[in-house]
């Protein structure tokens, strides 16, 4: 398999503190990858290394073969990157934005016009190009600073939290751009976020990080599969109790409490909904509420960092 | 190569910045008139001027009040850095593959322009103070403003590498912006002062610019210009230099 990026045990510690903890990272080339995490997870301290903004504590990392340390110059030439925060000048019109990031990144002069051209037309801006950025709404700012980070025809595209903030509809359109991106450019996509609905929709594997730790990697698929179950959701009156007795069945397979929703998991789920209700009303319990779910990646997001109460039944 | 490239580009945005907040230019130009017009006239008619100067109070603190707008420019430009890290612009350029001594050096050159631009603003409106503006003295004086604005837009990038945030900006301006004007000699003259102010005076950088654009300008300068201008040079040269060195070493402070 051949892999744009790699880290190994790269760490960042700040005085006792440890943002990113001994990560070992495969991104294999022209894929899209998913950092999934809670916010603090070390999402933003892991791309800022990759991208050679920070330096690793500990361990390295190579991206398109070259050492974030030793030769951040390539890095920097191979990569375009998308912050987390809002990286526009608003006294400056969007075109220019693109030139000035063409000049920066040495893109010919003879190529520059086509260039932006080019990218004016993926990222749809329209007459709006030649507008300062102050006027753009949040979603043509984020488009913008995707398409400028295409300029150079980077190998690697990192995108930290590419939707935070945006509307449902306008982060659908940045979805289809990057999966437009990734199927028409030699490109490779690293993106951060905690949407769970966005990872599974855009990644070929993802990458569960917790605490600066990487808790389980793989496709959303295999994920999903993982858990084998379907999920039960109930609500009761007496949480406590019920706990207690439906520990006993040994048709559940995990217990998890998120909230006040009790989650259960279980195989062939479609027939054990009535079951579970009436076992509830044996012991007197009141069932507020009862949901069947097959999986998505959310719950294997609990499932491997959220409160586990019991292990397995 | 692309190390010009990426300074030109630098440059390029500062300067582009400059000339779109027009507000900022009007205000630029304003202020120094109103010192030469409310505060040279009023204190002029108040004050008999003693000791071998001739010419107006006007015309003397014309040159000094160059030198004030060129300091306040060049320095608010330079801790502008402060405002690009807050809006995260400087990150865009952090990460490009340009480096750091080429990104002070297009800052610095990018605030130099805009306050070279004030300070020939200025030149023309010199008949204003009634002094005669010849090309010679116009060529020498901005020829001099280009160390001295270099020199100050590096006080202020340096500022900019050891501050966080804009809420210094009341700090900077007591203890070093307005300190340094005062003690410029824009004012007063600097020779006859009692010793303890005379050996201040004489650390403060800016007094040999303005001793500079004053021989050039009225043909009285406290220093030989040759000794001034010397200075001043040096001055820019050691500040963006040193700004250059601790803007890349203090680089993972900035992000």
């Amino acid at each position: 398999m051949d892999y744009i990026i790699e880290t190994h045990d790269i760490s960042k510690k700040y005085g006792d503190f440890t943002a990113v903890d001994s990560i070992n990272l495969k991104v294999p080339r022209n894929s899209v990858y998913g950092v999934l995490g809670p916010n603090g997870a070390g999402k933003t301290t892991l791309i800022s290394m990759l991208c050679t903004i920070l330096h690793p504590t500990s361990g390295s990392a190579t991206v398109n073969g070259y050492d974030v340390m030793k030769d951040s110059k390539e890095v920097r030439k191979s990569i375009g990157v998308v912050f987390q925060s809002r990286a526009l000048d608003d006294i400056l019109t969007g075109r220019e934005h693109l030139e000035m990031h063409a000049a920066l990144y040495g893109v010919p002069n003879n190529l520059r016009k086509q260039r932006i051209e080019e990218v004016l037309d993926l990222i749809a801006l329209g007459e709006k190009a030649d507008e300062f950025t102050r006027t753009y709404s949040g979603g043509m700012k984020r488009r913008l600073e995707i398409g400028r980070g295409l300029i150079h025809h980077p190998k690697v595209l990192f995108l930290d939290e590419p939707t935070l903030g945006l509307d449902p509809q306008t982060r659908e359109s940045i979805w289809e751009y990057i999966q437009k991106l990734n199927q028409q450019e030699d490109i490779t996509v690293l993106m951060s976020t905690h949407y769970m609905d966005e990872a599974d929709k855009l990644c070929d594997e993802i990458a569960i990080i917790n605490k600066g730790h990487i808790i389980k990697s793989d496709s959303p698929k295999n994920l999903k599969h993982e858990l084998k179950a379907d999920i039960i959701t109930m609500k009761v009156d007496d949480q406590e109790k019920f706990l207690n007795e439906v520990k006993k069945l040994d048709f559940i397979k995990n217990i998890m409490v998120v909230d006040s929703n009790i989650k259960m998991m279980v195989e062939g789920g479609e027939n054990l909904v009535a079951t579970l209700v009436n076992f509830a009303n044996k012991n007197n319990i009141m069932v507020k509420s009862i949901e069947l779910d097959h999986p998505n990646l959310e719950d294997v997001f609990i499932n491997y960092t959220g409160k586990r109460i019991v292990e397995g039944a | 190569m692309s190390e010009w490239e990426g300074i030109y580009t630098i440059w390029f945005r500062e300067a582009k910045r400059y000339v779109r907040y027009r507000s900022r230019i009007l205000s630029s130009v304003v202020t120094p008139l109103l010192w030469l017009l409310i505060f040279g006239t009023g204190l002029g008619s108040a004050i008999k001027f003693g000791t071998g100067i001739t010419g107006s109070y006007k015309a003397f603190i014309f040159p000094g009040i160059i030198g004030q707008t060129i300091l306040f420019t060049s320095i608010f430009s330079g801790v502008s850095v402060i405002m690009d890290r807050q809006y995260g612009f400087l990150k865009e350029i952090m990460v490009a593959p340009v480096s750091r001594p080429s990104i002070v050096f297009g800052k610095a050159l990018g605030i130099g322009t805009a306050s070279i631009i004030q300070g020939v603003i200025l030149l023309l409106l010199s008949f204003v103070v009634g002094v005669q503006m010849t090309p010679v003295i116009f060529i020498a004086s901005f020829l001099l403003m280009i160390p001295i604005s270099v020199g100050l837009a590096g006080v202020g990038l340096l500022i900019a590498t050891f501050t966080d945030s804009m809420e210094g900006f009341n700090l900077i301006m007591s203890f070093i912006v307005l300190p340094m004007f005062l003690l410029s000699g824009a004012l007063f003259p600097v020779t006859g002062l009692p010793s303890f102010l005379q050996a201040v005076v004489y650390l403060d950088p800016l007094t040999y610019g303005v001793d500079a654009l004053r021989q050039v300008i009225i043909g009285q300068g406290a220093l030989p210009l040759y000794d001034s201008t010397l200075v001043v040079v040096g001055f820019a040269l050691f500040t963006i230099i040193l700004a250059a060195i601790l803007f890349s070493e203090r680089e993972q402070n900035l992000m």
